[in-house]
């Protein structure tokens, strides 16, 4: 499937045999991704990822992967770290370029540079509790890609277009989730 | 009783299949629940006219000129598809037994019990022709719509007229939803289309039909064993198109044009409302390139194949998306009477006790001939062995080859 002269250094065969394997046998393809939060101090927070449920089995990352979040100077906070919604954004970045290499790497195109901008427009009046007919959320997020690629104009715009199709993040933002919270 | 062959279903499939059997003179007999062609008479809207040109309408060794016509470019209504099948069941002499129901398939040594409501039937094979398009598939939501709201399948749909009067939600931009949606905003209703995954076709092309370019280009013969993701294609809706003399496109854009309002995928109920997905530019990104890519393949077919007689090469207006379009919409305060599920349909194997379905409930085969239970074939399955499998006209290849296969099984056993 890969070309010899194409290495966006992703393991397509690994993701399609993944696939073949996964649909012949569902359990394994339940997986269960995890975080844990603790409060420093304010609106400064620390999540920490360091294992998965995957595969029928627990999975450990290579190493402890750790998250800092904060509120900024204009809500009169410190400004630690960025804000959960850019994180989500971020979130939404990683998952869209990811899949962009995957989609091109299968579609043999060579990327020479990928880079996005994002933005995440909001009315804080919804979180402030200003206006009840304002959501907390974002009202539109614009992600823009500059993509320097062996593929027409075209077939790159496919490449983002299959991306999103493809992508956990994006399905997250755009579908609605049941979210239970509870308290120990 | 017993008979060589029993084909489940007097459609066009059915049909083809009796007529290939007929040719190597295997006995068999068809068994329809209703009528020749039950479902085009029973489950069809009032309107509804096949989007394949006549031209195209033809099975084995019957095609539109031999039944007389002389529209060749026009389009059937469904009173035209039931005669049209049913002259070809006289034609080819089907030994149709029409009003009888089976109600199981199992196997029985290394033949077949087919049961029916006017009796058993031992076989060595059977044809699972009863089609793929039996039962309405409803998304799974999380939830009902409100008592004041009228929820139907496109097999429940029959006209504008009969849908309480006000504004209509319907679900699915694939061939039944943009039809529905076009005709129900015609009678003056509000109309919204909650648009997921869709395949965006003119009716004409380079001055012909999209379906012409299809054919000639060789894309419609496309195997099963060729392309790279079967599941994928098989998986792939019915195109944006509908048969009308006019030979309208019956696109996005079109809908808009006519005042239909465009939302993105309904993604789930929550008490009264309906939500529904952000994706809607995405989907129709995903569309618009997949034509484009449709129309570069078809411009090149004809550089390369000196087609003449056509126009020049042409593009489409993207899909104009709404620039924010409503991310939920309010089931209770009537703005919306009616939905309507133009969610895709899927055979029905109730009374198949064969254990041949995977998981998801679909028969496992190789291009119709069933894995592992010798002797079964299935046909008229979406992308079952060819692009044109589902069409009329896909099922003359589809039942040459599946006989072919079929009589190789007979001698098998004969030699046994």
């Amino acid at each position: 499937m890969t070309s010899a002269n194409v290495d966006n250094g992703v393991n397509v065969e690994h993701l399609l045999g993944a696939r073949n394997a996964l649909t012949e046998a569902r359990e394994a393809a339940q997986f269960t991704w995890k975080a844990t939060n603790e409060w420093l101090n304010g609106t400064h927070s620390r999540s920490s990822v360091d294992s998965y449920h995957g595969l029928g089995e627990e999975h450990q990352h290579r190493s402890t992967f750790t998250f800092e979040a904060d509120h900024p100077l204009v809500f009169g906070a410190e400004d630690n770290a960025a804000t959960p919604v850019e994180l989500v954004l971020a979130g939404l970045a990683s998952c869209l370029t990811a899949g962009v290499a995957a989609v091109a790497q299968n579609r043999e195109i060579q990327l020479r540079s990928v880079k996005a901008t994002l933005e995440g427009s909001m009315d804080i009046l919804g979180i402030l509790g200003g206006d009840p007919d304002v959501r907390n959320g974002f009202n539109d997020v614009k992600v823009s890609y500059d993509i320097d690629a062996d593929a027409s104009p075209d077939e790159i715009r496919a490449l983002v277009a299959q991306s999103q199709k493809r992508s956990a993040v994006y399905d997250i933002i755009t579908n609605p989730t049941n979210v239970s919270v509870e308290v120990n | 009783m017993k008979t060589t062959t029993v084909v489940v279903g007097a459609g066009h499939s059915g049909l083809a299949v009796s007529r290939r059997l007929t040719e190597r003179s295997i006995d068999h007999v068809v068994i329809e629940r209703g009528e020749v062609a039950n479902s085009w008479r029973t489950q069809r809207w009032d309107s509804l006219r096949l989007l394949t040109p006549n031209w195209q309408s033809r099975l084995p060794g019957y095609d539109y000129g031999a039944h007389g016509g002389r529209d060749p470019d026009g389009f059937m209504s469904m009173p035209e598809v039931v005669r049209f099948m049913a002259d070809y069941a006289t034609l080819v002499d089907a030994p149709v037994r029409t009003g009888t129901t089976v109600t199981s398939v199992r196997s029985a040594g290394a033949g077949y019990i087919v049961d029916t409501d006017k009796g058993r039937w031992e076989c060595k094979t059977v044809v699972l022709a009863s089609g793929g398009f039996n039962v309405a598939k409803v998304p799974e939501l999380g939830g009902a719509p409100p008592a004041s709201v009228t929820a139907m399948s496109a097999f429940e749909y029959r006209n504008p007229a009969a849908l309480a009067p006000g504004g209509v939600l319907v679900v699915g931009a694939s061939a039944t939803g943009v039809q529905i949606a076009d005709e129900v905003r015609r009678s003056g209703r509000p109309v919204t289309v909650a648009v997921g995954e869709h395949v965006r076709m003119p009716r004409l092309y380079r001055g012909r039909d999209i379906l012409w370019w299809m054919e000639r280009s060789g894309l419609f013969d496309e195997r099963y064993d060729e392309v790279d993701d079967v599941v994928r294609v098989r998986r792939t809706p019915s195109p944006q198109l509908v048969g009308t003399p006019e030979r309208a496109t019956l696109d996005l854009n079109a809908l808009t044009d006519q005042g239909v309002s465009l939302v993105g995928r309904l993604a789930a109920l929550r008490g009264t409302e309906a939500l529904l997905s952000g994706s809607l530019t995405n989907k129709c990104e995903l569309a618009d390139l997949k034509l484009d890519r449709l129309l570069d393949t078809f411009d090149e077919w004809a550089a390369e194949s000196r087609v003449d007689a056509v126009g020049p090469p042409e593009r489409f207006a993207p899909t104009r998306v709404p620039p924010s379009p409503p991310l939920r919409l309010d089931l209770a305060g009537g703005r919306v009477r009616t939905i309507i599920w133009a969610t895709g349909f899927r055979p029905d194997y109730s009374w198949l006790d064969v254990p041949v379905l995977d998981q998801k409930g679909q028969i496992r085969h190789d291009g119709g001939v069933v894995t592992g239970s010798g002797g079964l074939y299935v046909m008229g399955l979406n992308f079952l062995r060819r692009r044109k499998s589902s069409f009329i006209h896909g099922a003359g290849d589809d039942s040459r080859d599946l006989v072919s296969h079929l009589a190789g099984h007979l001698d098998s056993l004969a030699a046994a």
